[in-house]
């Protein structure tokens, strides 16, 4: 971890450290700042927090929200709540599983690509749905699944050229 | 000294108590010609509504017009399958609802629409207003017996507010129930007003809330404190109720549990949210936000004495969380694993302090039942089930959303008139409700009413609210699969029926899709699920058979038709 993210997390920690019943508030700061929590962050939580690392390591490995590895930089999350399951959101997760050639809860090997099917995101009248970094596309075919991962390396690619420029 | 504190106290209330009233009043001295109201709730929200807001806005803009038109952003239209959806309202005129509004349909709808509407209005009326036949072929017609067979109590101001404008909330005569009981009524007459409303639990359970709150009264407190905790942990799959009426009315939850807490003389609230639902945790830290900083949070609430403070919690992807045992073990920064009742929370629950859980629709209907009053509320619905319920209408619905009807009514109603039936013209062959915690209910029992007593008589149960129309095509074991699927994997793994009991299921299941299976394993299947319902630990592991020995019961066929092959 870098000394900036260091600092992020030291000044979570210590926030929350004030506040009874915010062991889970603090991971979803860190988790939300860095996108997953590092070994060393859940150190400085228990240091901070005055927590058990093994505390810290049973809570974070409960909830399936948290995410103990970086996961890749585009997170192509398939909603599977019972709406979308009915309305074809099996299809969608094999669509993408080919069109990426990996398994769903894995990410592609230059780390572009994080495929996971998830549970109700709340959007039943969007079924199936499945959102990308935070965009949502509803009423999705298998077909679109190809057209979306395109779209979203050609995102990936404009970004590299931004930051090389 | 103390005294010039009183003072102080006494002043800063009446100061904010000014301010208040000032807002409210504002809001009702704002007269616009015409209202455009878009829906903002997470459907429409996820499907571009801030962009159709954005393109109704330019093209106003360019007219000039902002000052005439109010542009309300609301929380759920209801009809969600057609979202986003934008709806045009003046006095005198019959509204208009538009659906599947993208960008350009906004633009044209704001031009050809709105703009001429404003001129037609503000030039005296003259003549018919119409609109374009492409328009028209745009809308939704408002007669449908989606919107006209409901009947809305919780969800009355989604749809019409703004979740974000605190004056609009007062000018709906919110928090006027909170005054009055701060005022004028003792803690125990609130807690008898709701007993009598027969308002039962809405997250599943249909436990009466009156009842819930007269032990939580009783109860002594611990170090000083007792605790009001609202349970926004939806985490049924394919049910979103609790988000959008956290999103789309989070004063009316505030209030709701205010009242709660003056009923049982809670100290401290707590709101456990799901992380996966931002849109409605905004919209809730915004309103508590406004509740701080104009007094209806904090100390000596409107010059009345009473402190109240409500602290917010996120959940963390764990289905077992809604249920209040692992609830609490989650607030207090454990695993989400539950344990033995009693004793119950309402007596020791989280750090020992008596706790009082609620959910979040049951909360949202407490404000409206005490401005109308318990013998309002106890003439709606059901003999034992009273009020009305929200339910996510979903999955092969053809009119799917949000909808809110009277306790009582027939699933053949909500089914076939509200929603509409299937969207593909397929026959339906069941519903489903209650999640993973429920059943399927055959298109053949549709006459049974909505009530908690004759959904459990089915196999089935209340559960928060989901109900998923299922067509001729879809199959009822992999239906049942999906579910046990779920469960297995939010299984907290305490205790060994759930955990081993659920996997053997899972495994049995597996195999008779397969077309591996054998009859024998239908009995197994059976004997699995008696010995979880009897011997599980917690909501979960016991209710987790359901989906299975539902299907099994009413669609047999479909698993021996498995078998043969």
């Amino acid at each position: 971890m870098e000394k900036e993210q260091e600092d992020q997390v030291r000044t979570a920690a210590k926030k929350w450290a004030k506040q009874r019943g915010s062991l889970v508030m603090a991971l979803h700061e860190v988790q939300g700042a860095l996108g997953f929590v590092p070994w060393d962050a859940a150190r400085i939580i228990a240091e901070e927090m005055d927590v058990p690392l093994a505390r810290i390591y049973e809570v974070v490995s409960f909830y399936s929200y948290f995410k103990l590895e970086k996961p890749g930089d585009v997170v192509i999350s398939i909603c599977d709540g019972t709406a979308c399951h009915i309305k074809g959101s099996p299809g969608l997760i094999a669509a993408f599983e080919k069109d990426l050639s990996i398994a769903c809860g894995t990410s592609t090997e230059d780390g572009m690509f994080h495929l996971q099917a998830v549970r109700c995101i709340g959007c039943c009248g969007l079924a199936p749905a499945v959102v990308v970094n935070g965009k949502t596309y509803g009423k999705v075919k298998p077909p679109e699944c190809a057209t979306i991962v395109k779209e979203w390396k050609a995102k990936m690619k404009d970004k590299m050229k931004d930051k090389v420029s | 000294m103390a005294d010039g504190k009183n003072d102080k106290l006494k002043e800063l209330a009446q100061k904010q108590m000014a301010a208040l009233d000032k807002l409210c009043e504002d809001h009702k001295n704002r007269h616009y010609l015409i209202r455009l109201y878009t829906c903002d709730a997470i459907g429409c929200h996820s499907g571009g509504s801030s962009d159709v807001i954005r393109s109704l806005t330019e093209v106003i803009n360019s007219h000039g017009a902002m000052e005439k038109i109010r542009m309300v952003p609301t929380g759920c239209m209801g009809l969600c399958g057609k979202g986003p959806l934008v709806r045009i309202e003046a006095d005198g005129v019959k509204p208009a609802m538009y659906k599947l509004v993208g960008d350009m349909l906004a633009r044209i709808i704001a031009a050809e629409h709105v703009i001429p509407l404003l001129k037609w209005i503000e030039g005296g009326r003259k003549g018919e207003f119409t609109t374009s036949q492409f328009l028209k072929d745009n809308e939704l017609c408002l007669d449908l017996p989606f919107f006209t067979r409901q009947h809305k109590i919780v969800l009355r101001d989604m749809g019409h507010a703004d979740p974000e404008n605190l004056g609009e909330y007062l000018a709906n005569e919110g928090y006027d129930a909170l005054k009055k009981a701060l005022f004028k009524m003792k803690p125990k007459d609130v807690v008898e007003e709701i007993k009598r409303s027969g308002l039962r639990g809405r997250g599943g359970g249909g436990f009466p809330t009156g009842l819930k709150w007269e032990f939580a009264a009783k109860a002594p407190l611990v170090e000083g404190e007792k605790f009001i905790i609202c349970n926004a942990d939806e985490g049924d799959p394919g049910a979103y109720m609790d988000s959008c009426i956290m999103g789309g009315g989070p004063h009316q939850v505030i209030e709701g549990m205010m009242l709660a807490a003056y009923a049982i003389g809670a100290t401290t609230g707590w709101i456990y949210i799901r992380a996966e639902y931002p849109l409605a945790i905004q919209r809730l830290e915004t309103a508590l936000r406004q509740c701080k900083k104009h007094g209806i949070l904090g100390r000596n609430i409107f010059g009345s004495g009473w402190d109240f403070m409500i602290e917010v919690r996120y959940g963390a992807g764990a289905f077992v969380c809604g249920e209040e045992t692992a609830l609490m073990a989650s607030i207090e920064g454990k695993r989400g694993s539950p344990h033995m009742r009693p004793p119950y929370p309402t007596q020791k629950g989280m750090w020992g302090r008596p706790s009082c859980i609620n959910n979040v629709e049951t909360l949202a209907a407490i404000p409206i039942i005490m401005r109308q009053g318990a013998d309002w509320y106890n003439k709606i619905g059901d003999e034992k089930s009273r009020g009305t319920k929200v339910f996510a209408l979903t999955g092969h619905a053809k009119h799917g959303g949000l909808v809110e009807v009277p306790m009582g009514m027939t699933l053949r109603e909500v089914v076939e008139e509200i929603g509409g039936g299937t969207d593909t013209g397929n026959p339906v062959k069941a519903v489903q409700t209650g999640g993973p915690s429920g059943g399927v209910i055959p298109a053949s029992q549709f006459d049974a009413p909505i009530t908690y007593e004759s959904l459990n008589e089915m196999g089935s149960m209340m559960g928060s609210g989901g109900l998923i129309i299922m067509d001729s095509t879809d199959s009822m074991v992999n239906i049942a699969k999906f579910y046990l699927d779920f469960t297995v994997d939010e299984s907290c793994g305490k205790c060994s029926p759930c955990r081993i009991g659920g996997y053997q299921m899972l495994k049995t299941l597996e195999k008779i899709s397969k077309g591996k299976g054998e009859i024998a394993d239908l009995q197994k299947l059976k004997d699995l699920a008696f010995a979880m319902k009897k011997a599980s630990l917690c909501g979960l592991g016991q209710t987790a058979p359901n989906p299975v020995v539902s299907t099994l019961k009413h669609f047999e066929d479909e698993y021996t038709t498995l078998i043969k092959k």
